[in-house]
């Protein structure tokens, strides 16, 4: 199984976000969702944008994966231009988006059998990112039968499964608890570090952004705009323990200053 | 369990109650009518004209289970009944669920749809005697008439109820919008598909019978009218309990059915 770890994922992809417009309604009426976000996302990095509920960061990932339509500015994928949702960009949903009426193997493999892969090849990767997860021993039960956490779990492994190019995460571990939620980021970042897959994870969870991210952009609400651009240079690999340490709490001071005078603003 | 406590158990609201105590209640409801049944017919309270006696019942079955009457009348409902489900179900569940799916399909068929609904199908039955007379064809166009604008509108609802991120997963992992229909909301529904289908499977009963009462040359309603004319109750009698089992039959049918074909939503 160790020929499927790729360290340095080639078939990662860079992420590239110009002047990103998005408004909802027409006249009067309309909502500026999105107000001009320009931002660069590198091949093999982690990125997590922070921001406060409403404030447009999920319409931005829905924007990257082509499943929302964009009002202006540019959106680009490895290059090329998103036009409409596809398999390059693989998704982690806040809500449970298991397929209820395949087992947790099946949905695993769901990617990669639209792909046309051939069985055996299937059967691999499945039981790969089954292992990665954790729950090789449920890939024959079906969704209903497993907690929150496994359900996320598998959601992990489905997206990993189809070999993205970029990983886009909208707050996947928003629902759980929070022992399960730290255990879920412990696995997340085990699983990254072995696949080094371009990520783009949403949360507004601030411990959470930090600790996961290689830079953290911190969005402001109503039109969202990017406020900052934070570098987070902690070592990898981290644990939870780095969350005590100095550079962490200062980091996780800073972006809470940011949010603070966000809402000052209203 | 003293007599006591059991009186307090079945009397808490909500409460789950014994398997044994729950099966003796559901057999209890039925020795109740059948010995009403018995005590108004051997005490002469009701004339024989109007209520048979249970045995008399039991000998007319009997008799024309003999001489084959009852098979060929019983096999002219449950094949008109069957014609006019299948024909009906075909459409409307790929139609339902094409009108679920997408909104164009339904402002094309709702005004149209939500019209001929609200129609009583009795009051059709004269327009189809005049059009097509009084044979099986007859008695099919009721049923479909019955049934299928309630199973399109049903179908419908359920398709329109599919979680939107269920469908955006699988967008991004590689489903084709135009494979939305039959890859994702059919499998997504199917369960209620199911259930939809049981229940206008009962419906298709009862419009069958209207059908029967008021034109036809075989059936259960049609040997019940003749059965009337002649005052032969004890005819009525058993047409109506081989409805009544005919279809508690199917229903049972259409519960293995779900099992089987959607074992996760048991």
């Amino acid at each position: 199984m160790t020929a499927l770890k790729l360290p340095n994922d080639p078939s990662s992809s860079d992420i590239d976000i110009k002047d990103v417009v998005l408004r909802y309604g027409k006249g009067e009426n309309a909502v500026l969702a999105l107000n001009g976000i320009s931002f660069h996302v590198e091949r093999n990095e982690f990125c997590v944008i922070v921001g406060p509920s409403g404030c447009g960061k999920s319409s931005l990932l829905y924007l990257i994966a082509g499943l929302e339509d964009r009002t202006d500015g540019s959106i680009s994928v490895g290059g090329q231009v998103v036009t409409e949702p596809g398999p390059d960009r693989g998704m982690v949903f806040q809500g449970y988006t298991l397929f209820p009426w395949l087992t947790v193997a099946q949905n695993v493999e769901y990617g990669p059998k639209r792909k046309g892969y051939a069985p055996a090849a299937r059967k691999d990767t499945v039981e790969h990112y089954l292992a990665e997860v954790g729950l090789s021993k449920f890939a024959n039960h079906y969704p209903s039968q497993l907690s929150g956490g496994m359900k996320q779990r598998v959601a992990i492994a489905r997206a990993l499964a189809n070999d993205p190019e970029v990983l886009l995460m909208d707050e996947p571990f928003g629902a759980l608890d929070s022992q399960t939620r730290h255990s879920m980021q412990k696995l997340l970042l085990r699983v990254w570090e072995n696949t080094k897959k371009t990520v783009l994870f949403v949360t507004h969870d601030i411990d959470e952004a930090i600790l996961l991210a290689d830079r953290v952009v911190v969005m402001s609400g109503r039109p969202g705009q990017i406020k900052k651009e934070i570098r987070v240079d902690i070592p990898r690999p981290r644990t939870m323990d780095i969350m005590m340490e100095p550079d962490f709490i200062a980091m996780k001071r800073d972006i809470l200053e940011l949010l603070k005078n966000d809402d000052d603003d209203h | 369990m003293s007599e006591q406590s059991l009186f307090k158990t079945v009397t808490i609201p909500f409460k789950p109650i014994p398997r044994s105590v729950a099966l003796s209640a559901s057999v209890l409801i039925w020795v109740i009518v059948i010995a009403g049944w018995f005590a108004l017919a051997y005490s002469g309270t009701v004339k024989d004209m109007f209520l048979p006696k249970p045995e008399a019942v039991v000998t007319t079955t009997i008799k024309m289970m003999a001489d084959g009457t009852l098979w060929e009348h019983m096999l002219a409902s449950v094949q008109v009944v069957l014609i006019g489900f299948i024909v009906s179900s075909v459409v409307a569940v790929p139609l339902g669920l094409m009108m679920g799916t997408y909104r164009i399909v339904q402002a094309f068929f709702d005004p149209l749809v939500n019209f001929i609904r609200y129609l009583p199908v009795t009051s059709f039955v004269p327009l189809f005697i005049l059009w097509i007379g009084i044979g099986i064809e007859q008695r099919i166009a009721v049923i479909i008439f019955g049934i299928f604008f309630q199973q399109l509108v049903m179908i419908a609802d359920n398709a329109r109820s599919v979680p939107r991120d269920l469908v955006n997963a699988a967008y991004t992992l590689g489903t084709r919008r135009v494979d939305t229909v039959f890859h994702i909301v059919l499998p997504a529904t199917l369960p209620n598909v199911l259930d939809v289908l049981r229940v206008t499977m009962g419906w298709a009963w009862t419009y069958l019978v209207v059908a029967e009462l008021v034109a036809a040359r075989s059936g259960l309603g049609y040997i019940s009218l003749k059965a009337m004319r002649g005052f032969q109750v004890d005819v009525i009698f058993m047409a109506i309990a081989l409805i009544g089992i005919l279809g508690l039959a199917t229903d049972q049918m259409f519960r293995i059915v779900r099992r089987v074909v959607a074992p996760w939503a048991v």
